[in-house]
């Protein structure tokens, strides 16, 4: 039978994929992006999973929160870029420090 | 047992999908790849009876926001090799992170057991059971609030990314309606009035 | 009656607020006229007032007008409290303060801040009648400060004078001292009896009497001698006592008239009334009374000696004021509270006149004031000599004059006490009638008689001043003459005040004399007896005989005994005292503060300390950001792995 520690260890895995991810496309903002999509992921089928199995439907609705967010962060993520693509015509995150302090 | 072979093929695909996710070396694959994660991750959130929200995650995330992904990275064309290079600089960091996080949460999982222990089987859900509608009850009462914060933070975004994308071009040769109502007769119109000249 | 009482109050400050806001719009006529009709009607409400309280037609009242606020069940009211006591300071400081309003017409004719003035002093009336009218202690407290403000624009009057406002300072500053133990005793009696009203807080006066509190750990002091001492130190400054009493002779610099009605006749006996008022209170502690005694009597007696050495008319008088304001604090000392009230009446009226005099004088020597120029005036100012002689002999306590009869009362009320001290304040008394005899006759001879010292265009100018200015004296020396006579019996010994004033029987001096007391010419005859006669009486010769008769005597005595002279031109060096030792030190101190404290402490190493802390502290930091998107990811991630680690190692 599939139990919780099966959807969790899953969840384990794609959240240090994510990571992984980040560490080899430190470089490609919107591979950046997406491996943090990759993490969300992760974190939302914790808490379907964590939802089902207890018979709550919390995690759920907050499961629905996490996509709003995440969508809006990935609107205003991209559109960001769009920007920075524009006046530098490069998104290598390299040439990306003017924020140096 | 039928349950527990579509648990594993989708499993199976996620994980192969995320692998192809951060090692694609470009960009158009990679955000294909997300696609067919977000996919599995549907099937196996229907499997968890999660129906609504597997539903939103394709129509919402593949529909919309994956596609916005693809939308941009074809639009800005990056240099495929040049991202890559550099990755054996942070390779070593990057592999340590990893195992201890690996450590880390197999240990929550699998050793210690944190909280985990008394979570027993499923109990199936009674055949008149409707995801959609209960996650509705839920979420126009008591969530109602955080509703709409929702919907005011996506507002927010979309007014932002509006608002940060949009430029003027210079030179650009537009109306302006606004001016052009508010006109009167007095600025465009002179009444000159003078002496007829005499002849000469 | 209320209205009455509030038409009394009230019709100066709106004089003043007319005179002072709209003087400009006004004018002067109309600023003068506004002013001295509100002041006549005040005036002439309080009179109606005291005879009514005299012939029984009006009852003693105790009401309050209007409720300020009520903090925890305290309440600050504006309320009065007329009696007998408030009644005669009503009509003094009123009557007192009308002439001068009158008198200022001409004193005051050529100056360009005519309106101002007359403003001040309406202002001043009103404050005034606020202090003595007052129910409780906050409206006194408030009255004293008002009093203090307007005496305080009224000696810098002449603002451009560098020395008029080094006076004003001095004045305003010595009197936050006074003011300063004035409220710590208010807050004494709000604290142990937790009420502002007279009359509640006397009602716990019994109660208290016994208590002790502990100011420093482990030596118990009486609560009500703590409390009376303190709100004696107020009285010390607003009456000009000993040490504090260095502002008044510099107060001179304000203008004549002010120096008549504030610094002389009324504001300066404010601590004597408020003295007098608390007698429920200040009975109650012998410790305090006695403190009283001595300090009124050192100031009697050494405030007179300096007034032999001023040679400015207006300083000699306002020593001969500081002298007689000791004699008036001896008087509370010795529990006679009547007699010290008495002789501040009586007071008010010849000093006044002395003061409006001096000023008379000043006028006709076009503002010199040096009694070394004048000499002989008496043939061009007969107005001014008579009046200033009968203010004169009236101060030295002539038997018969008012002086004689309050000053006489307070003498014997001294020897009859015998609270510690009273041998001492027994002998200063006495030596200070030879030395209020000497100074007056001194000054009066210098003036009016001997050689004409002034310069020729001087003498050609010599004339009586005008009507404004001597019908005020005259007025002045009536009641100077005669009020002894008439007011003495019912004042002293026939409980006139009632139960404004409250003895303890043991300390009822008063009662003492009043046995021996069969009217006013068996007073005088009595008096002229007595050893304060014949002291005045020297005091007089010993004038003509130095000053007259043979004018370089002075000068030998002086180089004879230089120290002495030294020390008395000196002022006892109090001055000197307070501008090297205190003034300076806490300039040092301030200093110090400002240097260590502020500069470095502060401004060092707290503000810029701690700028200069961030400044390193970001410089530090600053590395951390790098810039670049990967490494706050990375920190992030890693920070996620501690944070699970820590979960995980708690656990």
């Amino acid at each position: 039978m599939i139990g919780l520690p099966h959807y969790l260890t899953l969840s384990a895995i794609l959240f240090l994929l994510a990571v992984a991810g980040i560490f080899i496309n430190r470089r490609n903002v919107i591979l950046l992006l997406m491996c943090i999509e990759l993490m969300l992921l992760a974190v939302n089928f914790n808490f379907v999973a964590f939802s089902r199995f207890l018979n709550n439907l919390d995690g759920q609705i907050f499961v629905f929160f996490i996509l709003t967010v995440a969508a809006a962060e990935a609107a205003i993520g991209l559109a960001i870029l769009v920007v920075l693509f524009r006046s530098k015509r490069s998104i290598d995150v390299d040439d990306l420090n003017s924020m140096k302090g | 047992m039928f349950i527990q072979i579509l648990f594993y093929v989708f499993a199976t695909v996620l994980v192969g999908a995320a692998i192809g996710v951060i090692t694609a070396r470009n960009p158009v694959h990679a955000v294909m790849y997300l696609v067919l994660a977000f996919f599995n991750s549907a099937v196996l959130w229907l499997l968890l009876e999660a129906e609504f929200l597997a539903i939103v995650l394709v129509l919402v995330y593949v529909g919309a926001v994956m596609v916005l992904f693809l939308f941009v990275v074809m639009m800005l064309d990056v240099n495929v090799e040049s991202v890559k290079s550099g990755f054996t600089r942070y390779a070593p960091l990057g592999v340590v992170v990893l195992v201890i996080i690996a450590v880390e949460l197999a240990q929550v999982i699998w050793v210690r057991h944190m909280g985990l222990r008394g979570i027993g089987e499923l109990t199936p859900l009674p055949a008149d059971y409707n995801n959609t509608r209960e996650l509705g009850l839920l979420l126009y009462t008591e969530y109602f609030y955080a509703f709409e914060l929702a919907a005011v933070i996506l507002l927010v975004a979309i007014v932002a990314a509006i608002s940060l994308t949009m430029r003027r071009r210079p030179g650009l040769k537009v109306q302006n309606i606004a001016q052009q109502v508010a006109v009167r007769r007095e600025d465009r119109v002179k009444l000159v009035k003078m002496d007829s000249e005499e002849r000469q | 009656m209320q209205q009455v009482y509030l038409t009394i109050v009230l019709a100066p400050l709106l004089a003043a607020i007319a005179a002072g806001v709209f003087g400009k719009r006004i004018g002067r006529t109309a600023a003068h006229w506004s002013t001295i009709l509100a002041v006549g009607v005040s005036f002439g409400l309080s009179l109606y007032t005291l005879i009514g309280l005299i012939q029984g037609t009006i009852e003693p009242s105790n009401e309050s007008v209007y409720r300020w606020a009520t903090v925890g069940g305290m309440h600050m009211e504006v309320g009065f409290l007329v009696d007998k006591l408030t009644a005669t300071m009503m009509a003094t400081v009123t009557f007192v303060s009308w002439m001068v309003h009158i008198y200022t017409i001409g004193y005051m004719s050529e100056d360009p801040g005519y309106q101002r003035f007359f403003s001040y002093i309406s202002l001043f009336t009103f404050a005034m009648l606020m202090l003595v009218m007052s129910n409780n202690f906050l409206q006194l407290f408030f009255g004293w400060e008002a009093v203090g403000v307007v005496s305080y624009l009224l000696i810098g009057f002449w603002f451009k004078r560098p020395s008029a406002i080094f006076a004003n300072m001095k004045a305003f500053l010595v009197n936050r001292v006074g003011d300063f133990g004035f409220l710590l005793g208010i807050a004494g009696v709000v604290m142990y009896t937790g009420t502002l009203d007279y009359q509640e807080a006397f009602t716990h006066v019994p109660a208290l009497s016994g208590q002790t509190m502990e100011i420093f750990q482990g030596s118990p002091w009486s609560v009500m001698s703590v409390i009376c001492i303190l709100l004696f130190i107020g009285a010390m400054g607003k009456s000009a006592q000993v040490p504090l009493h260095v502002w008044l002779p510099d107060s001179m610099e304000g203008p004549t008239p002010i120096s008549a009605l504030i610094h002389a006749a009324t504001m300066v006996t404010a601590g004597i009334f408020m003295v007098a008022r608390m007698s429920p209170m200040f009975e109650a502690s012998e410790t305090a009374l006695s403190f009283i005694l001595v300090i009124g009597a050192t100031t009697a007696f050494f405030m007179g000696l300096l007034g032999l050495v001023q040679n400015d008319i207006k300083r000699v008088v306002a020593y001969s004021t500081l002298s007689q304001l000791g004699y008036m604090t001896v008087a509370l000392g010795a529990s006679a509270y009547a007699g010290a009230i008495f002789h501040l009446m009586t007071h008010a009226f010849f000093k006044a006149l002395l003061f409006l005099a001096a000023g008379s004088v000043i006028i006709a020597m076009h503002h010199e004031q040096d009694m070394r120029k004048m000499g002989g005036l008496r043939k061009y100012l007969p107005v001014t000599y008579w009046t200033s002689l009968l203010g004169s002999l009236a101060l030295i306590g002539t038997p018969g004059f008012s002086g004689f009869f309050s000053k006489d009362a307070i003498i014997e009320a001294v020897h009859a006490s015998t609270l510690p001290g009273a041998g001492y304040a027994y002998a200063a008394v006495l030596g200070g009638v030879f030395v209020t005899a000497l100074y007056s006759f001194r000054l009066f001879f210098m003036t009016f008689h001997g050689k004409e010292r002034m310069d020729e265009h001087t003498r050609e100018h010599l004339h009586e001043s005008p009507l404004v200015v001597t019908i005020p004296l005259i007025l002045l020396a009536i009641p100077s003459v005669v009020i002894g006579w008439f007011t003495v019996g019912p004042f002293l010994f026939e409980g006139f005040l009632g139960s404004a004033i409250q003895v303890f029987p043991g300390h009822d001096v008063l009662a003492e004399i009043g046995e021996h007391f069969h009217g006013p010419a068996s007073f005088v005859q009595h008096g002229v007896m007595g050893p304060a006669f014949w002291l005045a009486l020297a005091g007089v010769v010993t004038a003509w005989f130095l000053y007259l008769k043979r004018p370089d005597i002075p000068e030998i005595i002086a180089s004879k005994f230089s120290g002495v002279q030294r020390l008395l031109v000196n002022k006892y060096y109090f001055d000197d005292f307070n501008e090297k030792v205190l003034a300076a030190g806490s300039r040092g101190l301030g200093r110090l503060l400002w240097r260590t404290g502020d500069e470095v402490l502060i401004d060092g190493t707290l503000v810029n300390g701690s700028a200069r802390l961030v400044g390193w502290t970001a410089g530090v930091v600053r590395r951390v950001q790098s810039g670049y998107l990967y490494h706050y990811a990375f920190a992030m991630i890693i920070g996620l792995a501690l944070l699970l680690g820590w979960t995980l190692l708690a656990d």
